[in-house]
């Protein structure tokens, strides 16, 4: 077994974080995943006994524990929950990176995340002709790899009710920006992620007609990479090291004030998990990259909280609202007030909250393509949740979870719509 | 491993998806919240009603393989550690159905894998309220709630989970289903098998079933925080306050080491140099919750405390409960390993228990927080240590050991709710005596001959 000790060695290094799990069990109550399996390896507890069993050569089967491993949101509810504080995201993306490379990627997965991903120019030219061809675009895609916007490659599934490529990507559309800041002062860095430029231009659009709104200038470089989460959980660190090269020789120009997404994810991930995992960056990248975190920052918390816009008192209009906390915005980033001010600044509509508004939705990227059983039974909670409230309409503040809702709600002939709260916002405004 | 024949056997009972044989989920019911070593067990179980959990407890023994039934895993005792000898486990967690809640009667009929804080949440809807509330009660079962007999912060007044187990439906190691107690306030039918039951830690029977009594909800409460500069005028406030005729519904305690870890913590600008805190809290009609409550202050202020914060509404409560709240959370981030005390004591002898505890953490150089349940005498010294360090490590069971000794020779016990398991066995006999071992040992194997019932927990091998 000296492969195994391999694999034990360089589980090792995460020892340090592993042994702060005091084993409690208090995860227990909030990961979505146990609440629909009932067992143990499914839940953070589990994960992290079979990770320091696998470390200690203990276990034979690493395989099984790779699988128990990747079954996992990623949503974060479990490290936001602990007693004992414990860097959950921390361990299982470093083990994902561990024990995804030692066991090896397939090659499906290489190919995407490798050869398209990292190559932004032919993504999108792939995908721009993807989008005249729906359809025909279909063939083995449920070996295909993570994150969410992995559906951008994929745009039917069996019986998914998937959002198709946009007709016109952000992109083919509006190449680039570069304007300077108007009367609010300050310029941004817009990043509208893979789901934002490819799948929810709507979401995207909106974001400029609201900073045109309030006169901020905005630097949209072109060839934006993917902001590097569907490689890192699916454990492909070569990849996803690209990624971060990418964007960061783009957004260490332009100027700007902050870098704003509509994506939490895409947030998420550059402000938490790039500083997380720069360690053997050179020292340039690293500044660039601290740059970043102190820069990114998720566009309804923009809004609110830098450019000042709140209701004075939430509107009480005729169409009802509800919205969800997605995990990478609630847990990771900690906004929660923002969208829902910015959906109270409209006249039209009313907020109305659902019960367990931050659980999460199931979404969480290749999850939904590898258990996807799993997946909707979680989506299924939500949707409940999302129909008993009567409201005609669910927002949210990252399109992944605007992927799953519609998915889970159209299946069922429900006839809600799914909005990003920024789109509800800029509605309003002439 | 069981023979494939065996494997079969179960899976005909409880369905293919229910028996677990990979190594990677037997792994995971090896251990449970006790810092002790893990067992990995032969194969795990999950009936999904409660006939398939007698037929699965038959099978066990028929076979003689030993059984550990387990909840939600987080007792502290090791109580859930499976047997080395190809044991089994077998989950509770998916016979989870309140089967009634009822209203008029005062009481409730759920299946063991029921989540406590479900449950009350359940009786709440409905008006009513079920007391025992113990830090885990996010993921513990009611039947891990009644094998540990658990309790909670609201002990001193409401009682423990012994005091709402009107009647028990359980499995003997045969699978027969042996039925005591009742729906009614009162029953003598027979022997208190119930209560036996109570705190027997799986080594005694299998339940299916338990009845519990609930209780109308207090109206109103009233939260305040008091802070002193020695830990034996915290206690002279307990007293005073039980003198006074009146009973808190939590009367809880922090000593200075764990006030200072909150504070790092939280920031929360806690008065790092006091010696101890106390947070009362007193509930019933809103009437006599103001008069016990004035009681209080006056005691608190004739005792001396340096500072009191009274809550005015339930926001200023949830503040004020902030650092308790924060205690294990605390106490947990400070190091890598946190060993989880409950040695009581009579609550006079708080002061003596908090004294000598620190004087052992000092004799050991380790770090102890102690916090609790002030009003029971209920103490939580809480080791932060890193077990990886396996010098410390022992120098830490020497200071566990010298806790229980000194907690006994002040007259107090080993365990106040986090039961004996594993963890403790070796000290039964001193708290109790021979004869106590050799009783409980001959009316398990009269029960259990093969001693397939979670053996080597409570009274040992
Ligand atoms: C953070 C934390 C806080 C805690 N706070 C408290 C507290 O405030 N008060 C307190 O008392 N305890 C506390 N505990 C300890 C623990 O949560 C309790 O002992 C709880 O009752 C265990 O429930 P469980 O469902 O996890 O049971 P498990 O740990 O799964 O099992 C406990 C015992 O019950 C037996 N058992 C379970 N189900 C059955 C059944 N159907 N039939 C027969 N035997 C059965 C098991 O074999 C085992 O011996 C705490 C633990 C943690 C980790
Ligand atoms: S809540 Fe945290 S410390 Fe407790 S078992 Fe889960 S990961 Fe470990
Ligand atoms: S990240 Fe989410 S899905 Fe994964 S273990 Fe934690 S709570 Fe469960
Ligand atoms: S998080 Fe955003 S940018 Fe990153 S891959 Fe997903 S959608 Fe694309």
């Amino acid at each position: 077994m000296a492969d195994l000790t391999k694999l034990a060695k360089l589980l090792q290094e995460l020892d340090d974080q592993m042994v702060g799990c005091m084993k409690c069990g208090m995860c227990q109550a909030v990961c979505p995943v146990f609440a629909e399996t009932m067992k143990e390896a499914d839940v953070t507890r589990g994960k992290i006994a079979l990770l320091e069993n696998l470390a200690k050569e203990m276990i034979h089967d690493a395989a099984g524990v790779q699988e128990k491993l990747n079954k996992c949101l990623l949503c974060g509810s479990c490290g936001a929950n602990c007693p004992s504080g414990v860097k959950v995201m921390d361990i299982f993306l470093r083990a994902r990176v561990i024990v995804n490379t030692y066991m090896g990627l397939s090659p499906v997965k290489k190919a995407i995340l490798r050869g398209m991903l990292t190559k932004p120019a032919l993504f999108n030219a792939l995908l721009d002709l993807g989008s005249k061809f729906q359809g025909i675009f279909t063939s083995k895609v449920d070996d295909l790899l993570g994150s969410s916007c992995s559906k951008v490659l994929s745009p039917v599934i069996g019986d998914r009710h998937f959002v198709g490529l946009a007709k016109q990507s952000l992109h083919s559309k509006i190449k680039a920006l570069d304007t300077p800041a108007g009367k609010s002062g300050k310029r941004v860095a817009f990043f509208p992620g893979c789901l934002g430029d490819k799948m929810f231009v709507s979401v995207a659009e909106a974001c400029l007609k609201v900073f045109e709104h309030h006169g901020v200038g905005v630097y949209m470089p072109e060839g934006q990479a993917c902001c590097g989460i569907p490689a890192i959980s699916s454990g492909d660190r070569v990849a996803y090291d690209k990624l971060v090269k990418i964007n960061l020789d783009l957004f260490s120009k332009g100027g700007f004030d902050y870098l704003v997404t509509p994506c939490a994810t895409c947030t998420a991930t550059i402000k938490e998990i790039w500083p997380k995992l720069m360690d053997e960056y050179p020292a340039t990248m690293r500044d660039q990259i601290r740059a970043l975190h102190d820069k990114v920052m998720d566009v309804n918390q923009f809004v609110v909280d830098v450019l000042g816009v709140k209701p004075e008192a939430p509107a009480k209009g005729a169409v009802k609202v509800t919205f969800h906390d997605s995990c990478h915005m609630k847990k990771s980033l900690g906004v929660t007030s923002q969208p829902r001010a910015l959906i109270g600044m409209n006249p039209k509509y009313e907020l109305v909250e659902m019960a367990e508004c931050d659980r999460c939705c199931g979404s969480g990227g290749s999850f939904n393509l590898y258990h996807y059983d799993l997946s909707k039974q979680i989506g299924e909670r939500k949707r409940d949740n999302i129909l008993a409230t009567g409201a005609q309409i669910v927002s949210t503040g990252c399109p992944a979870c605007m992927l799953q809702m519609t998915d889970m709600l159209s299946q069922h002939g429900a006839k809600v719509a799914v909005k990003h709260s920024i789109e509800l916002y800029a509605d309003s405004l002439r | 491993m069981p023979s494939a024949a065996l494997i079969k056997e179960f899976e005909a009972i409880v369905g293919k998806d229910n028996v677990f044989t990979s190594e990677a989920d037997r792994q995971s019911y090896s251990y449970d919240s006790a810092v002790l070593e893990a067992v990995v067990p032969a194969l795990v179980v999950r009936p999904t009603s409660t006939e398939q959990l007698g037929k699965v407890v038959r099978l066990c023994n028929e076979n003689g393989n030993p059984i550990t039934v387990r909840g939600a895993g987080t007792n502290l005792s090791g109580g859930t550690i499976p047997d080395p000898r190809e044991g089994i486990v077998i989950l509770t967690n998916s016979l989870n159905r309140i089967i009634e809640i009822n209203e008029e009667d005062l009481y409730a009929v759920v299946e063991p894998g029921v989540v406590t804080a479900k449950f009350a949440a359940e009786v709440a809807k409905r008006g009513l309220f079920y007391p025992p509330d113990p830090g885990s009660q996010a993921v513990s079962t009611l039947g891990g709630n009644v094998a540990e007999n658990a309790g909670g912060l609201r002990g001193l007044k409401y009682g423990v989970t012994k005091d709402y187990v009107m009647g028990i439906e359980f499995f003997d190691v045969n699978g027969g289903l042996v039925k005591t107690g009742s729906r009614t306030v009162k029953c003598v039918t027979g022997y208190n098998l119930a209560g036996l039951m109570v705190a027997s830690e799986g080594t005694l029977g299998v339940f299916s079933n338990i009845v519990l009594k609930l209780v109308p909800p207090p109206q109103a409460s009233k939260a305040m925080m008091a802070v002193f500069d020695d830990v034996n005028k915290a206690s002279e406030a307990v007293a005073g306050i039980i003198a006074a005729h009146v009973v808190p519904c939590t009367l809880e305690f922090m000593d200075q080491a764990t006030i200072r870890y909150v504070d790092d913590f939280t920031k929360a600008g806690l008065p790092r140099d006091a010696q101890a805190i106390l947070l009362i809290e007193v509930d019933g009609h809103a009437g006599q919750v103001a008069e016990d409550a004035e009681k209080v202050e006056k005691v608190l202020n004739k005792v001396g405390a340096t500072e009191i914060k009274v809550a005015k509404d339930a926001a200023e409560k949830f503040k004020l409960w902030e650092a308790r709240r924060n205690a294990l959370p605390a106490l947990a981030r400070a190091k890598p390993t946190t060993v989880l005390e409950d040695a009581t004591v009579p609550r006079s002898k708080i002061p003596a228990m908090v004294k000598a505890i620190n004087d052992i953490a000092a004799k050991y150089n380790i770090s102890i927080g102690t916090f609790g349940h002030a009003g029971d005498g209920n103490l939580h010294p809480t080791i932060l240590c890193d077990r990886r360090d396996k010098h410390e490590f022992e120098r830490v069971e020497h200071a566990v050991d010298e806790i229980f000794d000194v907690a006994l020779s002040l007259h107090g016990t080993l365990s106040g709710e986090h039961g004996i398991g594993m963890a403790k066995s070796k000290w039964m006999e001193k708290e109790t005596s021979k004869a106590t071992i050799e009783f409980s040992r001959n009316m398990k194997r009269a029960i259990d001959p093969k001693y397939i019932l979670n053996p080597g927990k409570i009274i040992g091998a």
